[in-house]
């Protein structure tokens, strides 16, 4: 293919690592950047926990911290973290490789959508230095009170947090752009949209997603700025602020949250498909068997993708927004848990006479399966109207979306990150820290979030400083809460293992070879080990089947790569529509 | 193995748990125990499915975990067994939605004849006022909201004079009375959450949003913020208390009325 010349190879330090255009080198730049920050947010994580599980005892803990914590934990564990990470570093660094592209179709945008990534990470990072400090607001920034006097951050830190929002989705459309045009248009020969391993499917879906659910929180971040820059209403009511009646009138605050879930709740899917789609592949390679039901999940992603638009008011059933609109959003939330549970029975008749090996991927890939389900079950108690009613705002709420949001995407990272760190630096990371970070992540977040549930049902309400003084809460729940702190330390210290891990094994793991898991797609079959700039050397591979060709009968090997002609794999007939273009 | 077994541990630690827990609902004083029901309902349908993949899954790894020639089945998709979970799952969502939608068609319908009394919240406070004798609230304005007019009660609107204002955070109810409550907040999003009545609404400044409940336990029960209201949004306190009628109109006859404050 000619079109190597186009992407000539960097030679100078600053080129090759820092102004990179490699798709392989930013992805590791967004991942690195996105690792650093929520390294933060897990420390923020582990404050907030200190204060619930030991109120007071922690002096600098104050009411402002406290909320301030909440704050920045949230967004930047659910923007910061999730989204840069699954889209701009899994997606940058998978979707040339799978589809067998030399890099995404715009390369320039590319680096420049990491450089306005971190420019967003620094903006935020820097609301910790202002005068007021970050904003306090929650993370869903809800107005009036996000750019009023009693919240923390309304000097600066709010200013701060929506600029570097909106900076974040610039660079989150110049990636979403590059990433589903490179799916449409750089595919190798051969490879058909229905051969796509179902991560490019999640990571493809899911920029689609961010393309439209992104604009969103634009237009709000943008108008809350006028409102607290320039005095303009369209959030604003009239309003008597700690006695001062102030100069706004007209505006809704309404109107902004569902201007804000418009975008959150795809936002939700942002995150979990791209985690669909790499749990697929994790399960079905470490299981040697083919995905169950491609084309069933490839629907189900396309429909949840679909639906996630049409649910968002599911979040404001309590808001006062006008009571019919709970008929209908209630309706589709629940209707979207069909596509979504097909996805589970999927993997879970994937691993059903499969050959499971239980490496470290697949460990994280079966815990994540586990707590999606916990997190997706809970989810059907919230999207219920009625049940929402007296649930919403308690703690059930909070371990309902920690562990459908939280725990089990970042379960899926850690598994993609054990899966493909051997193609990406030529070395296994080490087993026994793998599986010492499992047990310790998995079962902690466990003990964090089950019984998390119980004080919700209680009728614990979230966001909360202190519980002190309330009589309809018993004090052994305040024992609960001490519980949960030590596991939520426990937990996050662990993390450290991973980051080491992480580290040392760049020099010291074992080496990897070209296909250390015996897979199937693009990525595993490049010529060198890492790949290198341009991926495919002299001759681009082509596809002649679909992804998940594990344990064909009659096939000398329980895998036949995707570039592996049919006459060549099978000893007779491959899967029959798994073969045809 | 060992994850077998962890999945196993978690499932039977799981519903140990469910039956042991302390923590439960919060004993309830309204008459939404239709409420109580329908979430017991969608409990025992999706604790019966984390259950069952759970388990499940902890079956195929003992079973099909990797040993030495083992190899795997090769099944690309199975239409009918994937056409029957689609029809399963449906079937429980419909177990689950239709129950509540039921529910809810209830929750926001309040009946003709219910009392109506309105919650006022500002930061960090919680404040009542009754339709006085003609049984109408006065119409508000937040430009009328002054120190001595602290609900911004429009002073020309006739309804506004007999309105019943309560100074402090201590609502009273009459016992078995159906009450629909509206809600308006000064400053920001507050949200009127008494654990043991079960609905709770935003007030959101700008607009009257409402529910209404039938109080059916007597007692003093906490009112609580469940919308983040800024630093003291956890303290944000106050009682709801429900007596008997007599008891209850002898309380508000003791309260004064909008026009004796002026």
């Amino acid at each position: 293919m000619s079109d190597r010349d186009l992407h000539t190879e960097p030679h100078s330090f600053w080129t090759k690592y820092v102004w990179s255009q490699d798709h392989k080198v930013i992805a590791i730049q967004y991942s690195l950047t996105a690792i650093a920050i929520g390294l933060v947010a897990l420390v923020l994580s582990n404050l907030m926990r200190l204060q619930l599980g030991f109120p007071g005892a922690f002096d600098f803990i104050d009411p402002g911290r406290y909320y301030q914590y909440v704050t920045m934990h949230g967004m930047i564990m659910v923007v910061y973290l999730l989204t840069a990470l699954f889209l701009g570093g899994f997606g940058n660094y998978l979707i040339p490789l799978m589809v067998g592209a030399r890099d995404m179709v715009f390369p320039f945008l590319n680096m420049l959508s990491y450089w306005m990534y971190l420019l967003a990470v620094l903006v935020l990072v820097a609301s910790f230095f202002v005068p007021g400090g970050p904003t306090g607001a929650g993370w869903t920034l809800y107005p009036p009170q996000a750019i009023l006097p009693g919240t923390p951050g309304t000097e600066w830190g709010i200013v701060l947090m929506l600029v570097s929002l909106v900076i974040f989705i610039v660079a989150a459309t110049m990636g979403g752009l590059n990433y589903v045009t490179t799916v449409l248009q750089a595919r190798t020969r051969g490879m058909t949209l229905l051969r796509m391993p179902l991560s490019v499917w999640g990571i493809f879906v899911a920029s689609i997603l961010a393309l439209f659910a992104f604009p969103a929180l634009f237009v709000s971040g943008v108008m809350m700025l006028c409102d607290k820059l320039l005095g303009t209403s369209f959030f604003m009511p009239a309003i008597v602020s700690m006695g001062q009646p102030l100069a706004h009138g007209g505006g809704s605050p309404v109107l902004f949250q569902h201007l804000f879930w418009f975008f959150g709740h795809p936002e939700v899917y942002i995150v979990a498909l791209p985690a669909f789609g790499i749990i697929s592949d994790l399960i079905s390679t470490h299981a040697r068997k083919n995905i169950f039901g491609y084309r069933m999940m490839v629907w189900a992603i396309v429909a949840i993708g679909g639906l996630s638009f049409v649910v968002w008011a599911h979040h404001m059933y309590v808001s006062g927004m006008n009571p019919y609109f709970g008929y209908f959003f209630a309706t589709t939330t629940l209707i979207i848990a069909v596509p979504t549970a097909i996805k589970v029975y999927n993997w879970t008749l994937t691993l059903w006479r499969g050959d499971i090996h239980l490496r470290v991927p697949m460990l994280f890939a079966i815990g994540f399966i586990s707590t999606f389900v916990i997190g997706g079950l809970t989810g059907l108690f919230l999207g219920n109207v009625s049940v929402d009613i007296p649930l919403s705002d308690t703690y059930f709420v909070v371990a309902h979306f920690h562990m459908v949001m939280g725990v089990s995407p970042i379960l899926a990272i850690f598994g993609g990150l054990y899966h493909w760190y051997p193609k990406i630096t030529g070395r296994l990371l080490d087993e026994r820290l793998g599986k010492l970070h499992f047990w310790v992540t998995f079962l902690g977040t466990y003990a964090i979030y089950m019984p998390m549930h119980y004080l919700g049902f209680l009728g614990m309400p979230r966001r909360y400083y202190a519980y002190e003084g309330y009589e309809f809460i018993p004090a052994s729940a305040q024992d609960l809460n001490a519980f949960i702190t030590v596991a939520a330390l426990v937990v996050g210290v662990t993390q450290l293992v991973f980051l080491f891990n992480l580290a040392w094994s760049v020099r010291h793991g074992r080496p990897a070879g070209a296909n250390p898991w015996g897979a199937t797609t693009l990525e595993w079959q490049t010529p060198h080990t890492p790949p290198r700039h341009g991926n495919w050397g002299a001759t681009m591979p082509e596809v002649h089947r679909w992804a998940y060709d594990y344990s064909v009968p009659g096939a000398a090997r329980d895998f036949i790569p995707q570039n592996v002609p049919q006459e060549a794999g099978a000893g007779g007939e491959g899967p029959v529509w798994g073969g045809q273009v | 193995m060992a994850l077998a077994i962890a999945l196993v541990v978690i499932v039977v630690a799981t519903v140990a748990f469910h039956f042991a827990s302390p923590w439960w609902f919060t004993p309830i004083a309204s008459n939404w125990g239709l409420v109580d029901d329908t979430i017991l309902i969608t409990l025992v349908i999706t604790g019966a499915v984390f259950v069952a993949v759970n388990l499940f899954i902890a079956l195929a790894i003992v079973r099909f975990r990797h040993r030495a020639g083992h190899r795997a089945a090769f099944e690309p998709e199975n239409r009918r067994l994937e056409g029957r979970l689609t029809l399963l799952t449906t079937a429980g969502i419909v177990a689950m939605l239709a129950p509540g939608l039921y529910v809810y068609s209830q929750m926001i319908a309040a009946p003709d004849d219910a009392a109506q009394v309105e919650v006022l919240g500002r930061q960090w406070q919680w404040r009542f006022r009754f339709p006085g004798a003609d049984g109408r609230l006065g119409r508000t304005d937040v430009r009328y909201v002054s120190a001595d007019n602290p609900f911004g009660v429009n002073p020309d609107d006739p309804h506004g004079r007999d309105d019943v204002l309560v100074a402090s955070p201590e609502l009273h109810l009459p016992l078995g009375r159906p009450v629909a409550l509206l809600l308006r907040s000064h400053d920001v999003l507050h949200n009127f959450y008494v654990p043991q009545f079960r609905v709770k609404m935003d007030l959101v400044p700008g607009l009257v949003s409402r529910f209404w409940l039938t109080p059916t336990r007597a007692g003093r029960f906490e009112i609580l913020c469940a919308e983040l209201c800024g630093l003291a949004h956890y303290n944000m306190r106050g009682h709801v208390v429900v007596e008997d009628e007599a008891a209850f109109r002898a309380w508000l006859a003791a309260q004064p009325t909008f026009a004796a404050l002026r």
